[in-house]
């Protein structure tokens, strides 16, 4: 299937590559560089170019290419998906999948990659199985490895290939045994001038840190379990359970895991927790143009509304803008006529407001697009679907866990259209 | 020596200087790979052959380094291989990591490598034989293809799931490095094939797609099998099962589509109206009735509707839309909408086959029409995809939403998609005649925007517009017109030309200034402007000739010293069309009728209107091109190959089952009713079979086991219960390690009779089996038996009581033919009472109402322990919750044997083992609460027995008691 994997950094060099099955000339990433030429930002560049006999699919996170070639059809998404996941294991091991990292452990990544894939099909992308045959590098580890000449893959078999829960780890043991829910809503929403919805949905998820000794036995159950009709699970959840009774039965994996994202769609009502008055004009003739922002809390249930950032692209012809925050600070880059308005916490009592004037380009016509802002902020303690967890309960060992649930609310693409 | 140590002594100071640097930043790798890029060959190959792992361990890592840097490091071969059997494991792999890459390239030398591999692959671990194995078969030598054969062979047969996974990795490789294989390696495929394992599954499914993706033929035995492991295959493996499944099931199973032919979502109506009647009589002759396999492809796949991974949710996707029946397919829509949160690329694929499946079907995608709304932070490519689909999406009703949404995307700032959209709002005008006006009006206003690429492109959507209803629109053509001077994308001011030319009749005055303004600028516009200017000089020619035969003259000797071959052509052509001369011939006469003959309108359609023509979700419909080794979706077959191919035969435990299924004439098929008769018939005797045989081999493997099971309640379930859910079934009872009843009898008691139930008669039995619907039901199975002259039609549950009365319902019966009978399965939550399930058995016509009244026997299940539990948990449950009573057996029942006999047939409990030989005791718990019911049997002299039951639950303790006092009394 996946024939070779090319990494390209945001320069257009290649840094990295790594053949499954015979080498394929490096040359082919000629095509790639040519769609990347091609395209006006980075983004743009497609997943999938076609090439005489290889096809090249590639995804770009960090800043980086992940392109990998292809010779005969394979449904796309498995290629890409797996990339990804590629891309989620560097960031697991190296806390950060920078060029600079994965330069630094070449030699981890190259071990990694040799395990996650044999002949091009994937054989291990569970992280417990990884971690097992090799262990992620700390500082302590490379210490020691370079003086005792000892290595960072684990002399372990990996044995949890072959078991029935294949993505926990076997004799985990801790001191402490803890159980760690964090409920993280997101909003996306596009707001109309008028300052009614136009769509509004939630992303939700449920990231786990679990870390117990043995072979726990969880289940979790929900107070309005009927908020999540459309849910993907991470491979431990019971299935037929959850269709059942509505409640989550699993062995969780060890560590960080994503438990479930569920999608509560645009057909329901989702509360708004920010509203924006704007006034944004540009008048015909004068170089300069108003520019008025007032920031305010809607629906929050009375939960602040923390780490509000307010962005813009503001029209091309913009030359500068003199503005007055009442609160934080903000920055205009003239070159990419970016606008970004650091708030922090949005006050009830004294709404933050962004004032002043705009310069436009002398001469030039007023600009017939106005500006879309995109807003970000975080709400703790509160979960804006209504979710609610009831308990958290554990089976097939003695301790007792310490367990621990956390909500918040953020905002996804959250827009405003001026 | 002292030369041959120094580049050892330097890496030495290196590595300490390491040491140091290490604690102050983590970059000192960084530092290490720069000094050490410095080293040449030679530094390496010492520090490889020195005795030091370190050193080799430290050189390999430099070595790979460079591999992955894409450098050349062939010349350390030699070097390197030696330390292939070294001990260090991080070494061994490094060295692996080298060898697969090189070996291509050093052919001779990589052969001394394969005798450690040879070694390994008889080492007793399982892993060491795996990852052998692996690097065997991923060296590309010809030379070593037998013995790679030989070693996949041996490796198909081991005992360890993992490594025959391995061994169906390699049959890809060495597929890949001599095709001459192929039959050889079609025949371990074969073997894998029917390996149980899910760990082999997928990898085994993979090899076959790339070896002998043809040979459908061997995939029937295994068919089922790989239907019920789906779910617990890795991800990966779910993948390519699945598409190697949907290409099987359109070669093997009748289109689901043909009924449903009659009522497309258009017509819905008909398929409801009394005109029906006549349609139904078409389908009559040869009704539609799905295959159980495929119905147990489509129940399996959908809960992996659910998985994380976005490349198992677009299979199962694809899945419904190639196999099921079309009024299912939406449901995969929820899912498909979601994955549209997930990355940039996810993104583009879904939205890509989403665009696809909203051509054929708008209904699916309507209620989200929200979540294909584009944000300004979205990538290019990613918005064109949402504007196709929003505009598919399209109809009267929700058009005007649409429309509003596009003015605002005209505006955007990323031109490209402005001009998009102003496509996108000529399509919505030509497919929805109410409002065409009101998107032209819109258009004619964008023709006054600042944006260049906004005017050309609208003024090419107003001109494939104005084609469709020429009319009434002069208006508009005038203003263009007005607005042709301030144009300057060639293509707009081409288009407006065409349109003068083609309407110039309609604007008489107004034509031939244009072309004026033409002649002027003639040689310094753009080829297509020029070839436009032609046409309309030559079309203004044979309308209005008198005012510009001088202007088109002059303009067509401009042509003719183009310096462009298709203007100069083109003149010269249009030149003898319409200035008759003795030259040219019967053309001239027709000059009118060529240029000026009306012409058929453009259709606006989707880009993605011809892309149904590949399998979705492949990379060929990615592509809209035929990509390399892409597999066509055959066409249903009109009659379905012979189903009993995929029968697996399982002599050892039912034997009944194979002669219920054999097929009796060639030419009936799988509803026959016949058929249907003899299974019942065996049915009762086929159940005792099983269980009496599972409890024989309820130590052996889960596999025997779930054979065991399946096949019998396959013959019951002719309502095509999931066969996923007998699984699932089977590994409850496994988990609960319930120990069956070695006996266990078939009491059927009457729940209608057919004079009664106006020809519909039901009699149900308990079949003693944890419920498949909910652990806290009584399974009960009902059989139900058309006593009347005709057939009954919708057959299901209605109104029970009390309300509040839990009760799975068997899927509705849509049709039951006289004489013939079927048994369904039903779930009753009794709430551990006798008190009577009421609830109505309804026809089409007619409601009964019925009650099933267990008996107390009935709502225990059996529950394994030892004596000891036993005598603990008893301990436990004295005073209020003891009940016994001193009973009277008749003499025949006083062997241990008939004990249990009579014991089982009254309750469903389990035997507990005992040690003395006049107690017997018996373990069960009630199904609802769960509650322990212990029950013990004393015998005393001259037949009387000590009867003791423990339970919290006094009532049913008692009436327990009452039962067993009868049954055992009873000779």
């Amino acid at each position: 299937m996946i024939h070779s994997l090319f990494l390209v950094n945001a320069s257009g060099d290649i840094f990295l590559e790594k053949h499954w099955k015979s080498v394929v000339s490096r040359s082919v990433c000629d095509y790639f560089f040519e769609a990347q030429e091609r395209a006006t930002e980075p983004e743009n560049v497609p997943p999938v170019i076609p090439t005489p006999h290889h096809y090249l699919i590639s995804v770009l996170r960090h800043r980086i290419y992940f392109v990998a070639v292809i010779q005969s059809e394979v449904p796309p998404l498995f290629v890409i998906e797996f990339l990804h996941r590629v891309v989620d294991t560097f960031q697991d091991y190296f806390g950060v999948c920078t060029e600079a990292a994965i330069k630094d452990n070449v030699v981890v990544v190259y071990e990694l990659l040799e395990e996650m894939l044999d002949n091009g099909f994937p054989l291990a992308t569970e992280s417990n199985i990884l971690k097992e045959l090799i262990k992620p590098p700390t500082i302590l580890r490379t210490m020691v490895n370079t003086i005792t000449g000892s290595t960072n893959v684990g002399e372990q078999l990996p044995t949890g290939q072959l078991s029935v829960v294949p993505w926990r780890r076997t004799g985990v043991k801790y001191t402490n045994n803890e159980a760690y829910f964090d409920v993280v809503e997101e909003i996306d929403a596009i707001i109309d001038k008028s300052g009614s919805t136009i769509t509004a949905e939630i992303q939700g998820v449920i990231d786990a840190c679990v870390k117990l000794t043995g072979m726990p036995d969880l289940t979790l159950s929900f107070m309005n379990p009927r908020l999540l009709d459309d849910v993907s699970f991470h491979p431990c959840v019971r299935f037929k359970r959850w269709e059942a009774e509505r409640i989550l039965s699993f062995i969780p994996p060890d560590g960080n895991f994503r438990l479930l994202s569920y999608h509560v769609s645009s057909q329901n009502l989702v509360a708004i927790p920010v509203y924006v008055k704007h006034n944004i004009t540009f008048r015909e003739g004068s170089s300069q143009g108003r520019f008025d922002l007032t920031l305010g809390p809607k629906q929050t249930m009375g939960k602040a509304v923390e780490s509000v950032l307010v962005s813009s692209q503001l029209p091309r012809g913009v030359l500068n803008a003199n503005l007055n925050p009442s609160q934080g600070t903000y920055t205009f880059d003239p070159v990419t006529k970016m606008l970004s308005w650091d708030v922090g916490k949005i006050n009830p009592q004294k709404l933050p407001s962004l004032k002043g004037t705009m310069s436009l380009q002398a001469g030039a016509s007023k600009p017939d697009e106005n500006p879309t802002i995109n807003i970000q902020f975080k709400i703790q303690q509160m979960a804006i679907s209504g979710l609610k967890v009831n308990r958290l309960d554990m089976y097939g060992e003695k301790y007792k866990p310490f367990k621990g649930i956390k909500y918040m609310t953020k905002a996804g693409k959250f827009q405003v259209r001026t | 020596m002292t030369s041959l140590f120094s580049p050892l002594c330097a890496t030495n100071i290196l590595l300490y200087n390491d040491i140091v640097l290490s604690q102050q930043c983590l970059s000192s790798a960084k530092l290490r790979l720069i000094v050490f890029s410095g080293l040449r060959n030679e530094d390496l190959k010492e520090m490889l052959e020195s005795n030091k792992e370190s050193h080799k361990l430290e050189a390999m890592k430099r070595v790979v380094g460079l591999i992955a840097k894409g450098k050349n490091a062939s010349e350390l071969f030699p070097a390197v291989v030696k330390n292939v059997a070294s001990k260090n494991i991080e070494l061994k792999k490094l060295v692996y990591v080298y060898l697969v890459r090189y070996a291509e390239e050093q052919q001779d030398l990589a052969l001394l490598s394969i005798s450690t591999f040879q070694r390994a692959l008889k080492d007793p671990n399982q892993f060491i034989r795996a990852s052998a194995l692996r690097v065997l078969s991923s060296i590309r030598v010809p030379i070593i293809v037998p013995i790679m054969m030989l070693a996949i062979k041996e490796a198909a047969a081991d005992l360890s799931p993992y490594v025959r996974k391995t061994s169906a990795h390699a049959i890809q490789k060495l597929y890949s490095l001599d095709a001459d294989q192929k039959e050889q390696l079609i025949e371990v495929i074969e073997k894998l094939l029917k390996d149980k394992s899910t760990l082999v599954a997928g990898s085994v499914v993979m090899a076959f797609e790339e070896v002998c993706p043809d040979r459908i033929d061997l995939i029937h035995k295994n068919y089922r099998k790989l239907c019920n492991l789906l779910v617990d295959v890795e991800e990966w493996g779910q993948v390519v099962i699945i598409s190697m499944l949907t290409r099987y099931a359109r070669t093997q199973f009748t289109s689901p589509w043909k009924e449903d032919a009659v009522f497309d979502e258009n017509n819905e109506k008909a398929f409801y109206d009394s005109d029906s009647e006549e349609k139904k009589g078409q389908t009559e002759s040869k009704p539609y009735i799905m295959d159980p396999d495929h119905r147990l492809l489509l129940r399996n796949t959908k809960p992996l509707l659910q998985s994380r991974n976005t490349a198992v949710v677009m299979s199962v996707a694809q899945l419904y839309w190639h196999l099921a029946p079309k009024h299912e397919v939406s449901i995969v829509t929820k899912s498909l909408v979601r994955l549209l949160r997930s990355h940039r690329e996810v993104q583009y694929i879904v939205l890509q086959n989403i665009a696809t499946m909203s051509i054929q079907r708008k209904g699916m995608f309507e209620p989200f029409m929200k979540s294909f709304y584009v944000r300004s932070t979205d990538a290019t490519h990613i918005k064109t995809l949402k504007l196709e689909i929003l505009t598919n999406l399209a109809n009267e009703a929700n058009i005007s939403t649409i429309l509003r949404e596009f003015q605002t995307y005209v505006k955007s700032q990323d031109k490209a998609f402005a001009a998009a959209t102003i496509q996108a709002i000529g399509r919505c005008a030509t497919n929805i005649s109410e409002v065409t006006d009101t998107c032209l009006n819109g258009l004619v206003l964008l023709l006054s925007n600042r944006d260049e690429t906004v005017v050309a492109e609208s003024v090419v959507v107003i001109k494939k517009l104005l084609q469709t209803q020429p009319t009434q629109h002069s208006e508009i053509i005038k203003h263009m017109a007005k607005l042709f001077d301030n144009i300057t994308v060639p293509m707009a001011r081409a288009s407006i030309l065409w349109l003068m030319g083609e309407y110039c009749e309609r604007v008489p005055k107004i034509a031939p200034d244009v072309l004026r303004k033409m002649a002027k600028t003639f040689t310094t516009e753009e080829d297509i402007v020029k070839l436009q200017t032609v046409n309309l000089a030559a079309k203004l020619y044979l309308t209005n000739s008198k005012q510009t035969k001088l202007l088109t003259q002059y303009i067509l000797n401009l042509g003719k010293y183009d310096q462009n071959y298709d203007i100069r052509d083109r003149t010269r052509f249009i030149r003898q069309l319409i200035v008759p001369n003795e030259k040219s011939g019967a053309l001239n006469k027709y000059a009118r009728r060529i240029l000026l003959a009306p012409k058929p309108a453009p259709v606006l359609e989707s880009a993605f209107k011809d892309r149904d023509r590949f399998q979705l979700g492949t990379l060929s419909h990615s592509l809209n091109i035929k990509a390399t080794g892409y597999q066509e979706l055959s066409d249903w077959p009109a009659v379905a190959p012979d189903q009993s191919v995929r029968n697996v035969e399982v002599k050892e435990w039912a034997p009944l089952v194979g002669k219920a299924k054999q097929p009796k004439s060639d030419d009936k098929f799988y509803s026959d009713e016949e058929e249907e008769k003899d299974e019942e018939e065996s049915e009762s005797s086929g159940s005792d079979d099983s269980s009496s045989s599972s409890s024989s081999s309820s130590s052996s493997s889960s596999e025997g086991l779930f054979y065991d099971f399946m096949l019998p309640c396959e013959l019951h379930d002719t309502d095509s219960t999931s066969l996923l859910s007998l699984y699932l079934f089977i590994n409850l009872l496994l988990c609960l390690s319930v120990t069956t009843p070695s006996f266990s009898p078939v009491k059927t008691y009457e729940l209608l009779h057919h004079m009664s139930g106006k020809g519909l008669a039901a009699k149900y039995h308990f079949p003693r089996q944890p419920c498949l619907y909910q652990p806290n039901m009584v399974a009960v199975q009902v059989i139900l038996t058309n006593c009347s002259d005709h057939s009954l039609e919708e057959i299901h549950i209605g109104d029970r009581s009390p309300a509040s009365l839990n009760i799975h319902c068997f899927n509705t019966i849509e049709r039951l033919e006289p004489e013939a009978s079927v048994t369904v399965s039903m779930g009753i939550d009794f709430s551990d009472s006798t008190q009577a399930a009421n609830f109505q058995l309804c026809t089409k016509t007619d409601q009964f109402s019925v009650s099933i009244q267990p008996a107390v026997g009935e709502l225990l299940m059996p529950s394994s322990m030892t004596e000891e539990e036993f005598c603990k948990d008893q301990g436990k449950l004295l005073g209020m919750n003891e009940t016994s009573a001193t009973i009277t057996m008749a003499t025949a029942n006083t062997s241990s044997l008939a004990i249990n006999k009579q014991l089982l047939s009254v309750a469903n409990v389990g035997v507990v083992s005992s040690s003395q030989n006049n107690i017997h005791r018996f373990a069960g718990r009630t199904v609802s609460s769960g509650a322990l019911v212990l029950v013990s049997l004393e015998l005393r002299e001259s037949s009387t027995a000590l009867l003791t039951i423990n339970t919290e639950k006094s009532i049913m303790a008692s009436m327990l008691l009452r039962d067993l006092k009868q049954a055992l009394a009873m000779a």
